[in-house]
């Protein structure tokens, strides 16, 4: 236990004491840790810097509408052994050659141990989570056409996000180690522009920080915009050189934040007529 | 070993299954959680939770079970013995006593602003003065138990007080019936066809066999179209008024029906009690909110399968008068029944899904119109059950 290296969070990412625990928990158990949280808070990077810290390579699996649970271990090529066999070209008896590993396969297989991140796990089927059951709770799984078996050398640290768009079966759940990103609070947040931009005008961050927190507690807006627009929002007031001083009566660069239409519309409202009643 | 713990984290409705639990002592036995409580609370999050809705669950056992704990000294023997004492990180709770303790929090305030009064200079780490690192009620980051933070970081707190504050009650929902189980059930609803616009990408093998062959064993490709479910969906919500009292029930059936995105399309229109010549489109039910009943016609071709969902019951004259539509100021001159009728023909398949259990429907307030509605739609009970055997009834062909 002594020897393993413990996550602290690196220079470009702050983790709150909670996540740094869960990560590190996750590692010494050796399960899977689902992060769970808004949109923005910072899932996806957590991985990047988990792997920065421990100095571990980071192999992303971002899974899509259509992503099967098998593209992630291996895909066999059939059409082109077929076209080889064909035109004579390769060795179409080794079939091995036609194995494609897929990300996971890739993490198994790798020969040091490597970080693997399972992005927006709850964008696929919802059988999905189901069908990799067994591959992430014993690490190896088995080629049909070869009739091998692939087993990590490393097991991999494995970090699964989730927006919770679909809720994720029991029987996965309870083979991870869970935690919830909780939406940054004021303070937090000042961290993370300093993180990010390093000393800024302290009036610019008062400011848009107080804009955005105003913007994000309307009722009015549907989508509440979240770290990383906050983060190109500030960066567009830098850029732009505005006057700053009643930022969140004119809020310019609007349409940074807010990505819907309705919103923009919202708040256009209100900045003329000083309140909406358009989503009532 | 603490199983009174796991016991009561069930007791609470905290699904805890006995491999989570090894889990937990294993990462005792790893030393996980050090020799802070804060940090088995921690622990006891990340292994046994698996959705931040249960958060609060684990808050109230915790807090339950520990509660009283204030230091360290009254953890339970067996606690101790698990935790090894050697390696304690600086425990906040296990210092002396002091003198102002246990200060009621007026009290605690006013020497607060005392001090501010009289304290001209910065000041870190001491035992009186407000300023970062040191004993005093008073500041931040400090290490008395109790006291007033003054702004910035919480340095150290006990996961009692962690858990007291249930900062996760918001989340929690008792949820009878899972959206998954709807979802895994609107899922039978699919009628696979390739007759749909799509690029050809799968590999017909009978196809490619047969053209091969017949090209003299030169291998040629045929790719297919990908099977697609081509169902739509309309759907059709009774809210507000007398269907509050199920807008849980309603609400996970359409988050289910959202999310499953596997329809090729749907429409989802609001109504109030009865169907007359508007839709709403949201289901707060607004005038002028709406589109005209006919428009949707005229625009959902009749594969549309249509679910009903509302409690059919409504006053009789709702259904069967001029005039009937309980919103005020709005006029039919069509009757209820007639209108829905006019889905009835419009469309080839529907349901009507009832919130209200089965063996009710004959006996309820509204039971005339439920029973006029079920002459014209089949019925179901908005169950799990009821759902599945309304999508069979919507898939005969």
């Amino acid at each position: 236990m002594k020897e393993m290296k413990l996550f602290r969070g690196s220079e470009d990412y702050v983790a709150t004491e909670e996540l740094m625990n869960a990560v590190n928990v996750a590692i010494a158990l050796k399960k899977p840790l689902l992060i769970k949280g808004e949109p923005g808070t910072g899932k996806t990077m957590l991985a990047q810097s988990i792997s920065d810290a421990l100095g571990k390579k980071l192999i992303v699996w971002s899974i899509k509408s259509t992503t099967k649970a098998h593209d992630g271990l291996y895909v066999y090529d059939t059409v082109q052994r077929l076209y080889d066999s064909q035109f004579g070209e390769g060795d179409v008896a080794d079939i091995r050659q036609y194995i494609k590993l897929g990300k996971l396969g890739e993490a198994f297989t790798a020969e040091e141990q490597v970080v693997l991140l399972i992005d927006e796990i709850d964008k696929a089927d919802l059988e999905f989570p189901n069908d990799l059951l067994w591959e992430l709770d014993k690490m190896e799984f088995y080629v049909n056409e070869t009739k091998e078996t692939i087993k990590t050398k490393h097991r991999p640290i494995v970090i699964i996000t989730s927006n919770a768009e679909k809720e994720l079966p029991d029987a996965f759940l309870r083979r991870c180690i869970f935690h919830y990103i909780e939406f940054p609070d004021e303070e937090k947040m000042r961290e993370i522009i300093r993180v990010h931009y390093g000393d800024l005008d302290q009036k610019l961050v008062d400011k848009s920080v107080e804009a955005f927190y105003k913007l994000r507690e309307m009722d009015d807006v549907q989508k509440k915009p979240s770290t990383s627009e906050l983060l190109d929002w500030i960066q567009a007031l830098m850029i732009s050189g505005v006057e700053i001083d009643d930022l969140s009566e004119k809020m310019p660069f609007v349409g940074v934040l807010l990505k819907k239409n309705q919103d923009i519309d919202v708040m256009k409202e209100i900045k003329t007529k000083g309140y909406s009643l358009r989503n009532w | 070993m603490f199983l009174e713990f796991f016991y009561l984290l069930r007791e609470i409705g905290l699904k805890v299954t006995l491999n989570q639990w090894m889990t937990l002592m294993e990462a005792m036995d790893k030393d996980l959680a050090g020799s802070s409580l804060t940090r088995f609370y921690y622990l006891c999050r990340s292994v046994l939770v698996t959705s931040e809705s249960d958060y609060d669950k684990l808050d109230v056992a915790f807090s339950q079970y520990f509660a009283g704990i204030e230091s360290s000294e009254d953890l339970p023997e067996k606690f101790w013995e698990w935790l090894k004492q050697d390696e304690r990180e600086k425990d906040i709770n296990d210092k002396e006593v002091m003198d102002d303790f246990l200060l009621e929090l007026d009290e605690l305030l006013k020497r607060f602003k005392d001090r501010i009064e009289n304290q001209k200079e910065k000041h870190d780490g001491g035992n009186k003065w407000i300023g970062t690192g040191g004993t005093s009620t008073q500041g931040r980051g400090g290490y008395n138990p109790r006291g007033i933070r003054t702004g910035g970081e919480s340095r150290h707190r006990t996961a009692v007080q962690i858990a007291g504050e249930r900062k996760f009650s918001d989340f929690r929902d008792d949820t009878i019936i899972d959206i998954r189980q709807f979802q895994m059930a609107f899922r039978k609803l699919r009628q696979y066809s390739s007759r749909v616009d799509a690029q050809k990408t799968e590999l017909d093998v009978d196809q490619t066999i047969d053209k091969t062959c017949d090209n003299g064993g030169r291998l040629e490709l045929v790719y297919e179209k990908p099977r697609k479910n081509t169902v739509k969906v309309l759907l059709l919500m009774d809210s507000d008024g007398s269907m509050l009292r199920f807008s849980h029930l309603c609400n996970q059936l359409f988050q289910a029906l959202r999310k499953s995105n596997h329809f090729k399309d749907l429409q989802v229109y609001y109504f109030h009690n009865c169907i007359y010549d508007k839709l709403y489109k949201t289901p707060r039910c607004r005038i002028g909110e709406w589109v005209d009943t006919q428009w949707v016609f005229s625009k959902l071709d009749s594969e549309y399968k249509v679910i009903f969902v509302g409690d059919a019951a409504m006053a009789p004259s709702e259904l069967f008068r001029k005039g009937g539509n309980v919103v005020v100021g709005l006029y039919n001159d069509e009757l209820g029944i007639d209108w829905l009728g006019k889905f009835k023909r419009r469309f080839k398949k529907q349901i009507w899904l009832n919130p209200i259990p089965k063996n009710r429907w004959e006996h309820m307030y509204g039971a005339t119109t439920c029973e006029e509605i079920r002459k014209l739609f089949p019925m179901f009970e908005l169950s799990l059950g009821g759902l599945e055997q309304g999508i069979k009834k919507l898939l005969v062909k």
